[in-house]
């Protein structure tokens, strides 16, 4: 019998003009990777708050990639230069709260890099397989955000 | 005018321009035929990698307009059709077409790719200039539109042997149809414009360049191909030969371009500069080694809205190599499949150079096809077979009611031919004016089931076999039955195919019966699906916006084949996220402004009052405001155009036509004071003689122009000798003896263009010497002139100036930044010019009677006015349009457009073609009778508001206002397009994106990572 390999669990938030269309075009093109990741489609990837990364964190998440168009190529022109900003401060925050910044991953994916996006999630997969399983969290109510009526 | 006029319009050709042309027309209540000879739309802009100056992934910023194009209901889309002829006047043609068999039935593939794996007969991909292979049954390339195979009848096995059929035999949605025949069909269109764009040169006839016969010397579009990440090579840069990857690659230039040798084509085709730089720079970002790359050029041609920055990048942070040298041949290392390259340095000497790969920069030119088809249609060519057109009226061809734009117009890159396609659309609009909206299909009034029934979500979940594509993988029943076990989901079930039109009417049914208010569909991807499935709930009552997928396909069965267990599982996981995320979905509500039917138009010049007239044409009323006192701006001092028609009687003609034309009123002496509103409904207060009063309009154009920089070197100003190129025109008008009795002349070209303080080319000044330089010697055969020049910039057609100027005597002599010329007035009052010759390598003394500066042409106080309209400007002064590749009149700020010498120096056809597109956009806003907001937009949570405007400098749209008396932030739902950004950036997520809310997404999250 083998050992049972630890299966991650991986969570990614694709913006829906590039990287989520970068996904549909692996398949398209048949290259398959990993099937750990869930896909999240938002508009873009400044649609992506600090929040949502850390409430998937608590919620066990064993990674987190976030997905958008290259730089110059945001269909809302800068968004993707906030996410840069964002992921980069999130970066030192969970390096300063003892977590392993490795769990979280930018990654530019454009519509024509069907390829590209297979290999990062087969890639990112594999590197969180390395690390295991995330450290636990205290259990954590489910989010209340404000409703908007 | 004919009896009828018909509020229709056919464009041939579905590249780009187009595609473009199509759009607007089609927003401006137009139906449009598109007609295209291949299996699908896109052109050549899908078959490039990147596009230059931004480095635009090409398919990502074009694959949204295929995509509309194929959606809008005004678009009919005509693939795999041929013009055959055109009858008719202006206004009422008559159009036959031939479509050609695809023998698929479009309404039933599915685009799954089954038959094309199973067909056994491959084929050399046109699509990948053959460098791969594709099969005989295809679909042009992975993002075509529309997206439906084909069959090559040439190569297919059954047609060709009577054996095979495999693709009928898998097909799940039977929709090979081997009976299919070529069809004839006639169409009624008010207009026609022709946007059939290029063919790339074939070089094969540079027989000392070995293309034909070497695989390591390929074409800049093979190298785009190369390069792509859908090519034939999966985006790893390697050489055909033996695919290692290259060291060193060098372009060749001006193959099949600037030649009257090897082919007939002694036009400049005005991309290829740029595109070699872009191949360089993108080649060196994939290289995984220390890539040399050598561009071998003749003038380096950069003239374009940040191209030359894009060049100095290209060689001082990339290190590309620019040798300037024509290459005369390329040998072959027989044992390496390396290529030598020989050729003379600028110091004289011989020397040889290896590479692993040569690219041809190839030309443009037209095809024989395009070439028939355009005789048929009874269109006056020019002399190099693209259209005859005069610069005063740069889209309209010999046959009145058919306009043209793009590549076949002239040689042009994809900015100008988007530029020209709004143009070209602006002058059908006008024509077709009193027959606007009479042929196209009005959206069905439905009444939305009341928000009340909304409160309990009652979910309905269709799972999708996709014939076997979802169900070969994923255990589909499984994934339906744990879908019925989920919270508020009421009815599930399976579908062989939930897209066909039978499962959409049942869809309705049981949204009615089991009265569902909400939907979730787990098949294939939102981005090709989503509109169909929102189509059909809303035909059953629905708001459109209480429907979510699952994509368990392109995202699950076909990544995970070898895995069913782990994708059944992910498939059940994305349901139950789908259906989580719909269940706190409410119904958007979207609602209706209405708008003002007119256009403000600021700037009196060319641009402006051609744009004037053109919305004018359209049926809006205009105002039409200029600072001076007179109308005209710098035309007014401005000779000839470059084919040597004079400007003043257009001037003229153009000045009595605004004048004279009921909707328009010209203020002039007049400045914009105060700008509010939003796109539909601006109110500009203008300020004239000291008095103040208000416009309302639904769009605005900018078209403020530019100033001749005045130089402060080269002795102008200090001697009568010295000229600008304004200056000398307005001479030789006036003084014409005078200037006729000079016996040497000396232009001195970028005058504070390309320099370290002013790092842009300004595009026109090598055109307006060398016209000048004709000019003189046309006055006086006998005098000497000389231009002194850096790279001559005649692009396009005008190449012809510098090779006749050449002929005529003319003497052209470069000079470095660093040793510019030296100008000096001698004790008898003369001028004498020092330039160091780039043959001889001495100095050379030349005696000036005219010194004329080409001086750059430069935006003083853009500043102001972009503040009032919320728009941006460049560093270099220019407005800042929304796109510099595919929006290159649109501000960012809807309902806001840019025309003329305001968005970057460009000649007067430029500036005309320019100011008609402007008007076309400002169109599209106009003919509607309201704008819709709402829907995904952002919304304040006012309560939770801190007002600390974090929002507010994250909104690239201008949306979002600081309302100072409540000390609250509010999107203006009109301006927002939804992307969240706000959302993301505020603290107290007291922003909601509807339809991606907070709580949705902490709900997909939740579900996404919950253990089964």
């Amino acid at each position: 019998m083998k050992d049972k390999i630890f299966e991650p669990r991986i969570l990614g938030f694709l913006c829906n003009w590039c990287s989520y269309a970068g996904a549909d075009l692996a398949g398209v093109s048949r290259l398959q990777y990993p099937p750990n990741i869930r896909i999240i489609r938002v508009m873009c990837s400044g649609t992506v708050s600090p929040h949502h990364i850390l409430h998937a964190f608590q919620r066990r998440a064993d990674g987190v990639l976030v997905a958008g168009c290259h730089i110059g190529d945001c269909h809302y022109l800068k968004g993707n230069y906030l996410t840069m900003k964002r992921m980069k401060f999130l970066e030192g925050l969970l390096r300063f709260a003892g977590y392993e910044p490795q769990r979280l991953h930018l990654e530019w994916i454009s519509a024509a890099e069907g390829g590209k996006f297979a290999d990062t999630v087969r890639e990112f997969t594999e590197r969180i397989r390395e690390l295991g399983p995330a450290p636990s969290f205290e259990a954590v109510p489910k989010a209340t955000a404000i409703k908007v009526t | 005018m004919p009896k009828q006029i018909i509020g229709s319009v056919m464009v041939v050709g579905g590249g780009i321009a187009g595609v473009q042309a199509a759009l607007d027309l089609a927003e401006s209540n137009y139906l449009v035929h598109l007609v295209e000879k291949s299996e699908a739309i896109g052109g050549a802009m899908s078959a490039l990698d990147k596009t230059f100056p931004t480095n635009d992934c090409s398919m990502c910023i074009l694959s949204p307009k295929l995509v509309e194009c194929g959606r809008h209901p005004n678009v009919h889309i005509h693939t795999l059709t041929d013009v055959l002829d055109a009858s008719g006047e202006a206004g009422d043609f008559e159009v036959k077409l031939r479509c050609r068999a695809r023998y698929v039935d479009m309404e039933k593939c599915i685009a799954c790719g089954t038959c094309a794996e199973k067909c056994p007969k491959k084929v050399p991909d046109e699509y990948n200039r053959k460098l791969g292979m594709r099969k005989a049954i295809f679909v042009k390339y992975p993002q075509a539109v529309p997206l439906k195979y084909a069959i090559d009848r040439d190569h297919c096995i059954y047609f060709q042997k009577g054996k095979c059929r495999a693709c009928e035999k898998f097909c799940p949605a039977k929709a090979i149809k081997f009976e299919d025949r070529d069809r004839d069909l006639t169409l009624s269109v008010g207009s026609i414009i022709l946007a059939p764009g290029f063919e790339p040169f074939d070089p094969a006839v540079y027989d000392t360049y070995g293309y034909a016969r070497h695989p390591n010397v390929v074409t800049s579009m093979e190298f785009e191909r190369i390069l792509s990440a859908t090519g034939p090579y999966e985006g790893h840069l390697v050489r055909p030969s033996d695919r290692k990857e290259p060291a060193r690659i060098a372009w060749l230039q001006c193959v099949g371009s600037r030649d009257i040798h090897h082919c007939d084509n002694g036009y400049c085709s005005g991309v290829c500069c740029m595109a070699a730089i872009k191949e360089a720079v993108i080649a060196k970002e994939h290289s995984k080694i220390d890539l040399d790359t050598a561009v071998f050029f003749m003038d380096m041609r950069t003239p374009g809205k940040d191209f030359e920055k894009y060049f100095n990048r290209a060689r001082e942070e990339y290190g590309v190599r620019f040798i300037r040298s024509r290459v005369h041949t390329v040998v072959p290392d027989p044992g390496s499949e390396n290529l030598a390259i020989q050729y003379v340095t600028e110091a004289g000497d011989i020397t040889s150079e290896e590479y692993d790969l040569v690219v041809l920069s190839v030309g443009i030119e037209i095809s024989p096809e395009t070439s028939q088809l355009v005789q048929r249609l009874g269109i006056d060519l020019n002399e190099d077979g693209f259209t005859a057109t005069s610069p005063f009226t740069p889209v309209t061809t010999s046959r009145p009611g058919i306009f043209v734009c793009g590549a076949f117009q002239g040689p042009k890159d994809i900015p100008l031919s988007v530029m020209e396609a709004s143009a070209a659309a602006s002058e059908a609009a006008s024509l077709l004016a009193p027959v606007r909206g009479t042929l196209i299909e009005k959206p069905a009034e439905v009444n939305e089931v009341d928000l009340a029934e909304m409160a309990e979500p009652r979910v309905g979940v269709f799972v999708c076999h996709c014939g076997i594509n979802i169900g070969s993988v994923v255990d589909v029943s499984a994934v339906k039955e744990y879908a019925a076990t989920l919270p508020n989901v009421v009815h599930a079930e399976e579908n062989l195919f939930t897209c066909s039109q039978d499962t959409q009417e049942k869809m309705k049914e049981i949204i009615r019966e089991k009265r569902l208010n909400r939907v979730v569909v787990a098949s294939c991807s939102p981005r090709t699906h989503e509109p169909l499935f929102q189509h059909t709930i809303r035909g059953a009552g629905l708001n459109k916006y209480l429907f979510d997928m699952a994509n368990i396909r392109d995202q699950d069965s076909w990544v995970h084949q070898s895995e069913p267990a782990a994708a059944t599982q992910k498939a059940k996981d994305l349901v139950r996220m789908a259906v989580a995320k719909i269940g706190l979905q409410q119904p958007l509500t979207e609602l209706q402004l209405n708008i003002t039917k007119s256009g403000l138009v600021i700037g009196g010049g060319i641009a402006g009052m051609e744009a004037a007239l053109a919305l004018a044409a359209q049926g809006y009323p205009v105002t039409l405001v200029e600072r001076a006192e007179k109308l005209g701006g710098h035309a007014r001092k401005l000779l000839a155009v470059w084919d040597g028609e004079h400007v003043a009687p257009y001037l003229d003609d153009l000045i009595g036509r605004l004048g004279a034309h009921p909707l328009i009123t010209v203020r002039t002496g007049c400045q914009v004071k105060e700008v509010s509103g939003f796109v539909g409904n601006f109110h500009t207060v203008l300020e004239e003689n000291g008095g103040r009063h208000q416009v309302d309009h639904g769009a605005a154009i900018i078209a403020t122009g530019a100033e001749p920089y005045i130089p402060t070197e080269y002795l102008y100003g200090q001697s009568d000798r010295v000229y600008l190129n304004l200056d000398l025109d307005r001479a030789i008008h006036e003084h014409r003896q005078s200037i006729a009795n000079a016996r040497s002349a000396v232009f001195i070209q970028c005058v504070a263009s390309r320099i370290p303080e002013r790092p842009y080319c300004s595009r026109i000044c090598c055109t307006h010497s060398v016209q000048n330089a004709l000019c003189l010697k046309e006055l006086n055969p006998d005098m000497e002139v000389y231009v002194l020049y850096r790279d001559i910039r005649t692009f396009g057609f005008k190449e012809y100036l510098y090779k006749e100027a050449r002929a005529k005597g003319v003497i052209f002599i470069r000079y470095n930044l660093d040793r510019r010329p030296q100008v000096e007035l001698t004790a008898d009052g003369t001028i004498r010019v020092t330039v160091l010759d780039h043959v001889l390598q001495r100095p050379l003394a030349l005696h000036a009677d005219i010194l004329t500066l080409a001086g750059a042409l430069v935006v003083k106080d853009s500043q102001k006015l972009a503040k009032l309209f919320k728009v941006p400007v460049s560093a270099d002064g220019f407005f800042l349009e929304a796109h510099m590749k595919l929006r290159p009149v649109d501000f960012a700020t809807e309902g806001v457009f840019v025309a003329g010498l305001a968005h970057y120096p460009k000649a007067t056809e430029e500036c005309i073609a320019q100011a008609k597109a402007a008007a076309g956009r400002a169109g599209t806003v106009l003919a509607r009778d309201s704008i819709t907001a709402g829907g995904v937009v952002a919304v304040v949570n006012k309560p939770a508001c801190v007002g600390c405007q974090a929002c507010l400098n994250c909104c690239p749209f201008g949306a979002i206002s600081y309302l100072e008396q409540e000390q609250k932030c509010e999107v203006n739902q009109a301006l927002c397009k939804g992307c969240g950004t706000c959302a993301a950036t505020c603290p107290s997520e007291a922003i909601t994106l509807m339809g991606f809310s907070h709580l949705q997404l902490y709900a997909e999250i939740d579900e996404a990572l919950t253990l089964q």
